[in-house]
């Protein structure tokens, strides 16, 4: 009993953390994909009678593959880039979560799991930012 | 595209738009979301095997485009799940570290290895998620951790008709290594190991299974936005196949998961069984003749 009532405001903390993560993950993924709905009827009107061939793995051209690239050609309203860039709001929609979580460990003073929250933060950064560069 | 698209006659193959592979791959994703949510497999494990096998895409194109519709549904499930508060985020944070590891390096490597081996890889993988899923679970979790999961504070409890119930953690260093092979695994061939992790968690860390499937989606958001950052940062993730893909599978996985609070499908879930042995025997038969 004393244990339960001593873990009391830790758990509800936890709740709280839980509905956070919970909503933050809902919005990134509805916003990505509407992002990603428009680029992709765009892309259709545009090239939707056009051709392609997906037998050969060619790359991507730049524009399509760095963040700042794609932001830079989404924002001349370049279809393929709005379907990009809503991959990328995906992509750091569990990297916002993983984000809040450190925050979260933090105002709780909770040192081990700060680390452990930043190791994997670093972890999707260097992923998304320098996945390049290592290669 | 004549072979893969059936009904079409042999000169199709030439005229087929970007709107019409768009329009199939889109429904195809949308099946794959629907029945991988349905049988609890996932759709990411569906989405390269479709668009190899039926679609002949690319493998490199596929992997990149399955991560990104493992990244979506991964999230789209975990928000719904986290809230119910199954989902044990300690242990989830702290084995992403080794997931997300895993990751990096399997999407590193990948561009050396052979479609072939990627291929029978693929098949063993999902010859053993689709046993492992049918397999019993072990029942009744310790309630009391071992000496590294208390000092690691990962000992929680779950809600039950009866109130919260208390479950300890055992085995970290193992689960560990397996979150790791999970991680390699799920970058190298696009799909989210949610069976390795659950196996992980469920029969070696010996968290209670609703714990474990809601811990391990959790994590699979993760460890392929990890993977597929670098796909996408090497070129490997392709606009025009990566939007039917991602709004097919999230709005068919969307869809399952709201049928599956209304019934059980065990019928279906054998022919859906059936049908991913068969792609499996498929790529593996390929990826031995060296055609894949």
């Amino acid at each position: 009993m004393t244990a339960e009532q001593r873990s009391a405001p830790d758990h509800e903390a936890e709740v709280r953390l839980e509905q956070l993560i919970g909503n933050l993950l809902r919005a990134g993924v509805l916003l990505s994909g509407a992002v990603v709905a428009v680029g992709g009827a765009l892309f259709l009107i545009h090239y939707g009678g056009t051709t392609r061939e997906y037998h050969v793995f060619r790359g991507e051209p730049e524009r399509l593959r760095s963040v700042p690239g794609v932001i830079r050609a989404a924002w001349t309203l370049d279809s393929a880039a709005i379907i990009q860039l809503g991959l990328v709001l995906l992509l750091v929609t569990p990297i916002a979560r993983v984000a809040l979580s450190l925050i979260v460990f933090a105002r709780q003073r909770d040192r081990l799991y700060m680390a452990v929250s930043a190791t994997v933060l670093a972890l999707l950064l260097l992923s998304l930012f320098a996945g390049r560069g290592v290669a | 595209m004549a072979r893969t698209t059936g009904g079409l006659p042999p000169c199709a193959c030439d005229i087929v738009t970007v709107a019409e592979t768009a329009a199939l791959i889109g429904a195809g994703s949308f099946a794959a979301g629907f029945l991988g949510a349905l049988t609890g497999l996932g759709g990411g494990i569906v989405i390269v095997p479709l668009l190899t096998v039926v679609f002949g895409v690319d493998v490199h194109y596929a992997v990149g485009v399955s991560l990104v519709s493992v990244v979506a549904t991964s999230s789209g499930a975990a928000a719904a799940y986290v809230k119910e508060g199954y989902t044990n985020l300690r242990v989830g944070m702290l084995l992403e570290i080794a997931t997300t590891t895993g990751a990096l390096l399997g999407a590193y490597v990948a561009l050396w290895i052979a479609p072939n081996t990627i291929a029978i890889l693929f098949a063993c993988v999902l010859l053993f998620s689709t046993t492992q899923s049918a397999r019993p679970h072990p029942q009744g979790a310790p309630e009391d951790s071992d000496a590294l999961a208390t000092r690691l504070r990962l000992a929680s409890t779950y809600p039950t008709p009866n109130g919260p119930k208390r479950y300890g953690v055992r085995h970290v260093p193992l689960g560990f290594v397996l979150m790791f092979i999970a991680g390699v695994l799920s970058a190298l061939l696009g799909v989210g190991s949610g069976s390795i992790k659950v196996l992980a968690m469920d029969r070696a860390m010996r968290l209670p299974f609703k714990v474990s499937t809601t811990t391990s989606n959790f994590m699979i958001g993760v460890t392929a936005a990890a993977s597929s950052g670098v796909y996408f940062a090497r070129g490997y993730v392709d606009p025009v196949l990566a939007f039917p893909v991602m709004l097919g599978v999230l709005a068919g996985a969307t869809l399952g998961a709201r049928v599956l609070t209304v019934a059980a499908p065990r019928t279906l879930r054998w022919v859906f069984t059936a049908a991913m042995v068969a792609l499996a025997v498929e790529m593996f038969y390929k990826g031995v003749r060296g055609t894949f």
